[in-house]
């Protein structure tokens, strides 16, 4: 069973966010990790970066293939979760947590809004399974 | 003997499949203008044994090897065991493609991972790709890798670095963003010196020790200096078998090494194929071009060997990949691998010992004689530069003609502001007689 914590957004390309303030904290879903299987190395952006909505801002590698993750929302990187490339494993058992890839300071705060809440971010599964 | 191999029919019988009236017409969404349409200018077709004496003829113009050579300048007359073309010509390794079902092709991937584990021990370094095209292009791919590292664009480059590989490098690198500096060298020493383009938005300084004259740098100082503003220090190394002599790249704050395998007994061949040499540190390996050979174990214990990181490559990363090599140069690393284990450490140490001796005796000997002059102070491995009071192309071209040896190469043709200098390279293959030959034909000119 699929885990799809009711506090986050989500967007179509399995990336979670969580908004603080201004602050978007980005992570994988539950869902992309099952998808890629053993992560063993991420591609960070540096703090400062900036990017647009839907931009490639690093990529994950697992065991079996390399994937982009995309910016769900417009803003600079804050800060960047660095401990991950010692401990990858954490993004397989707890995506949510403390697996978060990148913080960025939101050009428009509200643009989460836009985003899938979990219960249309199940439906939008469930529709492509 | 035919070599088409379809007949004008079976031609015909294509065409009309696909609706064509003619070969022409395959053609026809090329622009007349940028069309030939004339006959290529080579001559008519010629029977086996005309083409055989055409060849010969030509090969007759080539006197190098029968003369005693001391041109270096990037590739170098080294013995090879015969130990080593013996083995490559096995039909397991002389037929064999590059392995697109890798694991089921144990004893290539060994040898790469042979390869790779020699040049780490060689450079100082940790991880060492299955080889690229030559050191200069070898080179280039560094300058992409410094940039992906780092994420600067500008590049160092000392002028002491072989002229070839920066005509290389900039090639290879123009439609980018990269941009380059220079340091230049000091004219007593012949070491790089003025290191003013090294700033903080610099990805890496990029020096060749020993450099083009054959002098060796002080790496350390220069990786000091180049960590101290966030770039990278990329060495390069023309003349691998110094590495059997001089303190490795890597011990003296190296990122990454750069080289020419082909002192490792290939065959100077007319300057190739050749066998580039790349290698870094671990925490870089992602941002590495090329292919990577790793050891792995089964499920049961047993060592296997794999291709590994290949997300890197071209084939499944596309136009995200570190490079668009995803090859390597299998035989003739293969040809190395061999040189170098059956010279074993003490073998290599003693071959570079060998030039170093050899190159010092030919120094001093040369030195001695009246209006001549050794350029440049630093310490040299086996090429130095002669100075004298003469076009040196002219002295060259009469120890040509007349003493039947090929002295070395005239400085003029890369630097125009240096007509009386050549530089002079001694290896092992020299025998004091040779060089002594050398210093007599010198001494007949009154300088």
């Amino acid at each position: 069973m699929t885990n799809i914590p009711e506090n986050l957004r989500y967007s179509k390309d399995h990336e979670w966010v969580l908004v603080d303030g201004d602050i978007a904290s980005i992570g994988i879903t539950d869902y992309a990790q099952h998808s890629l299987g053993d992560v063993v190395y991420i591609d960070m952006p540096r703090a400062g970066d900036k990017f647009g909505t839907h931009e490639a801002f690093g990529s994950v590698e697992s065991v079996k293939a390399v994937s982009e993750i995309f910016t769900p929302i417009a803003g600079e990187v804050t800060e960047v979760n660095d401990g991950l490339n010692d401990t990858p494993e954490k993004v397989n058992n707890d995506p949510y947590g403390d697996a978060w890839f990148i913080k960025m300071k939101m050009d428009n705060p509200g643009e989460a809004d836009a985003m899938l809440s979990g219960a249309e971010y199940e439906e939008y599964l469930e529709a492509s399974a | 003997m035919r070599y088409i191999p379809n007949s004008p029919e079976e031609r015909q019988e294509m065409l009309e499949k696909i609706g064509l009236a003619s070969a022409d017409e395959l053609f026809r969404s090329i622009p007349q203008d940028v069309q030939l349409n004339r006959r290529l200018n080579v001559t008519d077709a010629l029977a086996e044994a005309e083409v055989i004496a055409a060849m010969e003829k030509f090969a007759a113009k080539n006197t190098a090897a029968s003369k005693s050579s001391f041109l270096g300048a990037g590739v170098y007359s080294h013995f090879s065991p015969t130990i080593v073309d013996h083995l490559i010509q096995r039909s397991e390794f002389f037929t064999s493609y590059t392995p697109y079902q890798p694991e089921i092709s144990q004893g290539t991937l060994q040898y790469i991972f042979e390869f790779q584990t020699l040049i780490c021990q060689l450079t100082g370094m940790e991880v060492a790709n299955a080889s690229m095209y030559d050191g200069s292009t070898a080179m280039a791919e560094a300058f992409l890798m410094a940039q992906r590292v780092t994420r600067r664009d500008k590049i160092v480059v000392a002028d002491t670095v072989h002229p070839e590989y920066l005509a290389v490098a900039k090639t290879y690198t123009q439609h980018g963003d990269l941009k380059m500096g220079i340091a230049a060298f000091d004219e007593g020493s012949g070491r790089v010196s003025e290191l003013s383009q090294l700033d903080d938005e610099t990805a890496a300084l990029v020096i060749q020790s020993p450099n083009f004259f054959g002098c060796v740098e002080d790496l350390q100082a220069l990786a000091d200096q180049a960590h101290a503003v966030g770039a990278l220090l990329i060495v390069v190394v023309t003349e691998a078998i110094s590495l059997g002599l001089l303190k490795s790249p890597g011990a003296c704050g190296a990122d990454i090494v750069v080289g020419e395998g082909q002192s490792f007994g290939i065959p100077m061949s007319f300057g190739g194929p050749h066998l580039g040499l790349f290698a870094t540190r671990e925490k870089f390996v992602r941002n590495m071009p090329g292919r990577l050979c790793g050891v792995a174990y089964d499920k049961n214990g047993n060592r296997g060997f794999v291709l590994t990181l290949s997300t890197r490559e071209q084939h499944i990363r596309r136009e995200k990949a570190t490079s668009n090599i995803c090859t390597n140069q299998g035989l003739i690393a293969l040809a190395a691998t061999i040189y170098m284990e059956t010279m074993g450490k003490k073998g290599l140490q003693d071959v570079a010992m060998q030039n170093a001796q050899k190159a010092a005796y030919a120094a001093r000997k040369i030195s001695e004689i009246d209006g001549i002059e050794i350029a440049f102070s630093a310490p040299k491995f086996n090429e130095f530069v002669v100075r004298t009071s003469k076009p040196a192309e002219e002295i060259l071209n009469r120890l040509r003609g007349e003493n039947g040896i090929i002295g070395g190469l005239p400085l003029s043709r890369y630097y125009t502001g240096r007509p009386n200098e050549f530089l002079v390279c001694v290896t092992e293959t020299m025998k004091k007689e040779q060089i002594d030959d050398l210093v007599a034909g010198l001494n007949e000119f009154r300088f």
